[in-house]
């Protein structure tokens, strides 16, 4: 399911003295099956630009078109759209208010009209692809767990859609390299699994630079850049002038290329920069023998 | 140790003793901090770095052991308040630190509370807003700034009560690079400058390279402790506690292990470039 | 959710006018003085000195008279309804009938009373607030309560509730907002349904929003010990009120004028 958004503007409180404009003009197409990472830090837009993609923020003018549908158009079924894209906030963990597991999780799923008996299974399955397991947690309260579980449920909660497009803000903020590292390996095999459009918003460099195939940087409300991670991490200058910087594997291949070492630029990952400083100092090493 | 700032002595503590859920956060921890040290504690959620932490000004009190702070038993109700003017803290929720409705006001608040006369307040709280360089925001609503800049207010609430110490309790876990950014730099410049001991709780690896020294807890122990270039060079040890390692440190791991002989003390980007360079 | 923004706590207005710079205790004082009156008076031409008064303290605020005037709106059902019920309730002369629906002139003499009363009344508190930010407010009602506290008034402590519950009023607005948007993500649905339902549906909301405040406050209160906090006691401010020069002329000046209308009339 693709998202094709047609120069998008939008003002926050119009009119008032707090008046405040957070997207210029903003064009952008994201492909069925993408996983694109957006990246820019707080106060560039991007919160409020992946909050049009269903609906829940509508533009001052442009248009978002989500599957070939029209968002701005007048008796747009929302739901049925918020049913297709799922959003993952940032601190998820927030939105729990169930007595038990089960129930917070079928939240959604019932919301869009999936029959009592199959209920059941879409708890069941959302649960299973953040590694959490239906017939433990059933009857647990969702308030008993511990902060990384709280917000496995939570994100479980959305899964439970079964969305073709998932949006995640930021769903590692806040937890330890354990908790992160779980929460992303589950992204990534959602992803694969379920054929679904991801769309990940997030701080870190190195995570975004492993996950996403394409990288939509956004500084002061408009598309600053957009492209591949080789592409986007060569403007490192740039980047660093919107106060995002790049991985520090790129960092140091930049500074290697620069004193001659490599000749690639083009490396972001831990075990790219190990195969090409491997590369090279092995040639080196025969080289000088 | 007679020069220690702040001293664990086999500080057990014990959360819900005599319940189903009894839970042993803190076994046995000794350890002393120096003053004017910069000291970061590292460990996943559930370590026990945060309630190491709120012992160091009694919010909490060891179940058995004890904590010195300058000499004072924090076990002795007398002594509480004189421990919490020494050693400030700041938490994890920029949100749910700040009193009032203005940011001079939110500084005041410490002084207030320790009975500091009106006009000596006003110095110091500019004083304060100075040094974690705020001052121009002093009278905006805390609601107004971003996650970096409600911490630096915090920590600026804790400079005007003029303590020796601060705890910093995962200040920057919700914050954005910006704003990490911001607040490491003030607690390195208050540290280098002004010579405040500095506790600093997180899970960053990035921030505890400038630390003087490195705590890592796990299972409310101290697993390892040293300088940064003595706790990361133990690279699988770090793996095996599921923590990570900065990045240039993992990479000069994974070089060591092809056969290259880099440093396993390696931390940054240019010591690196210039061991790979050589 | 657009509701949500339009409340603005304290209306605050920020200025300079002679009225600004009062003492807030002196502002205080003066509203409650005109409260004193507004039920002393029992006269149309005592009703006309306290608008007099009222709109005296209007033109020296500089505030624009539309503001003020915009504080009556959340008022004006309570307003017509007093004014209704006295028109249509009071024995007295009939000047209109129709079945068992009968106006007198005593009703709509008192009527008008009452309405007169209540109008000047929300006019006057709203000067207060709209000229007085929320820490002054606050400083004064605390100065002002604190002779009350031997017998067991807890200025200190009423004084603290207030600015907290100032601080925290726009955090939880926002939170507010941000967790009906995430249900909302997930098909929740806030605006249909008969009232039951409604109800029945604000649980996802209410709920986290509930553990999310008392999560703040359990925060709140470590951070403030941290701080040092022990309740009032031994506590000095940062800002000490001080009584000026035109704090005292006009206390005395409002004293003389309460005292005489309400003598008068």
């Amino acid at each position: 399911m693709s998202i094709t958004v047609e120069n998008l503007s939008y003002v926050y409180l119009p009119d008032t003295p707090m008046q405040k404009q957070a997207l210029f003009d903003v064009s952008v197409h994201i492909d069925d099956k993408e996983f694109v990472g957006i990246i820019g830090h707080t106060g560039s837009g991007k919160s409020t630009l992946i909050q049009h993609f269903n609906g829940l923020v509508k533009p001052t003018s442009g248009r978002v078109l989500v599957d070939g549908v029209d968002l701005t158009q007048k008796g747009v079924n929302l739901r049925a759209i918020r049913r297709k894209v799922g959003m993952v906030f940032q601190y998820p963990e927030h939105q729990l208010f169930g007595e038990t597991v089960f129930e917070d999780v079928a939240f959604g799923p019932k919301n869009s009209g999936v029959p009592d008996a199959a209920l059941e299974d879409r708890v069941r399955e959302g649960l299973a692809m953040v590694d959490l397991d239906l017939d433990v947690l059933r009857e647990r309260s969702p308030f008993e767990l511990s902060g990384g579980q709280k917000r496995r449920v939570a994100i479980a909660g959305v899964l439970a859609m079964k969305p073709a497009i998932l949006i995640l803000d930021e769903p590692t903020a806040g937890l330890d390299p354990r908790g992160r590292d779980e929460i992303l390996s589950q992204v990534q095999s959602l992803y694969q699994a379920w054929d679904l459009t991801v769309i990940l918003v997030t701080h870190s460099m190195e995570d975004i630079a492993r996950m996403a195939k394409r990288l939509i940087v956004m500084d002061h409300g408009r598309i600053a850049l957009d492209g591949t991670p080789q592409d986007v991490f060569s403007n490192a200058d740039k980047l660093r002038s919107m106060g995002l910087g790049v991985p520090q594997v790129t960092t140091l291949i930049h500074e290697l290329h620069r004193r001659g070492l490599v000749q690639r630029r083009d490396i972001f990952t831990l075990d790219e920069a190990e195969s090409e400083i491997t590369r090279v100092l092995e040639l080196k090493r025969h080289g000088n023998a | 140790m007679a020069d220690a700032l702040i001293e664990f002595r086999n500080v057990n503590h014990i959360y819900g003793k005599g319940t189903q859920q009894e839970w042993d956060a803190l076994i046995d921890v000794s350890v002393s901090i120096r003053p004017g040290e910069f000291v970061a504690v590292l460990g996943h959620n559930g370590s026990g770095k945060s309630t190491l932490a709120k012992h160091a000004n009694a919010l909490l009190l060891p179940s058995s052991g004890c904590v010195l702070v300058d000499g004072m038993d924090t076990r002795d109700e007398e002594t509480v308040w004189d421990i919490r003017q020494r050693v400030g803290m700041v938490f994890q929720n920029p949100d749910n630190q700040l009193v009032a409705t203005t940011v001079e006001e939110d500084v005041a608040f410490g002084p207030e509370n320790l009975g500091v006369p009106s006009p000596e307040i006003r110095r110091r709280v500019d004083e304060a807003l100075l040094a974690v360089d705020m001052l121009e925001y002093r009278l905006h609503s805390p609601h107004q700034l971003s996650g970096g800049q409600k911490q630096r207010v915090a920590i600026a609430g804790m400079i005007a009560m003029r303590p020796k110490c601060i705890v910093l309790d995962e200040p920057t876990a919700m914050l954005d690079p910006v704003g990490r950014q911001e607040v490491m730099q003030t607690v390195r410049r208050l540290n280098e400058e002004e010579n405040i001991t500095v506790l600093h709780i997180t899970h960053y690896m990035d921030e505890a390279i400038f630390a003087d020294r490195i705590l890592v807890m796990e299972s409310g122990r101290i697993a390892l402790e040293g300088t940064p270039a003595q706790v990361f060079s133990q690279v699988d040890t770090l793996y095996k506690l599921q923590l990570d390692v900065p990045q240039m440190t993992a990479l000069a791991h994974r070089l060591n292990k092809r056969g290259f002989s880099l440093p396993a003390d390696t931390l940054t980007v240019d010591e690196l470039v210039n061991q790979l360079c050589q | 959710m657009a509701m949500l923004r339009n409340i603005t706590i304290g209306q605050y207005v920020p200025g300079d006018s002679w009225i600004h710079r009062l003492d807030p205790r002196t502002k205080i004082l003066a509203t409650m003085a005109l409260i004193a009156l507004l039920f002393l008076v029992q006269s149309f031409p005592g009703y006309g000195f306290a608008a007099l008064y009222v709109l005296a303290a209007v033109y020296v605020s500089k505030l624009p008279p539309r503001y003020v005037i915009r504080g009556l709106r959340p008022l004006l059902v309570i307003i017509i309804l007093t004014l209704t019920l006295h028109i249509f309730m009071t024995d007295g002369r009939v000047l209109w009938q129709w079945g068992f629906i009968s106006i007198t002139w005593e009703g709509l003499v008192r009527g008008a009373m009452m309405g007169t009363r209540l109008v000047l009344l929300v006019l006057g508190t709203s000067i207060l607030t709209l000229t007085t930010s929320p820490i002054h407010l606050t400083d004064g009602i605390e100065s002002l309560l604190k002779p009350g506290k031997p017998i067991g008034i807890p200025a200190h402590e009423l004084a603290m509730m207030m600015t907290i519950a100032l601080r925290f009023i726009p955090t939880l607005l926002e939170e507010t907002e941000k967790i009906m948007k995430a249900q909302m993500a997930r098909g929740a649905d806030f605006e249909s349904g008969n009232l039951l339902q409604r109800a029945k549906n604000l649980i996802p909301l209410l709920v986290p929003l509930f553990i999310s405040a008392f999560r703040r406050a359990d925060d709140l209160a470590v951070a403030m010990e941290a701080r040092g906090y022990r309740g009032g006691e031994g506590r000095t401010k940062f800002r000490e009120l001080q009584f000026a020069v035109r704090d005292g002329a006009c206390l005395a000046g409002v004293t003389v004028f309460t005292v005489v209308v309400s003598v008068l009339f």
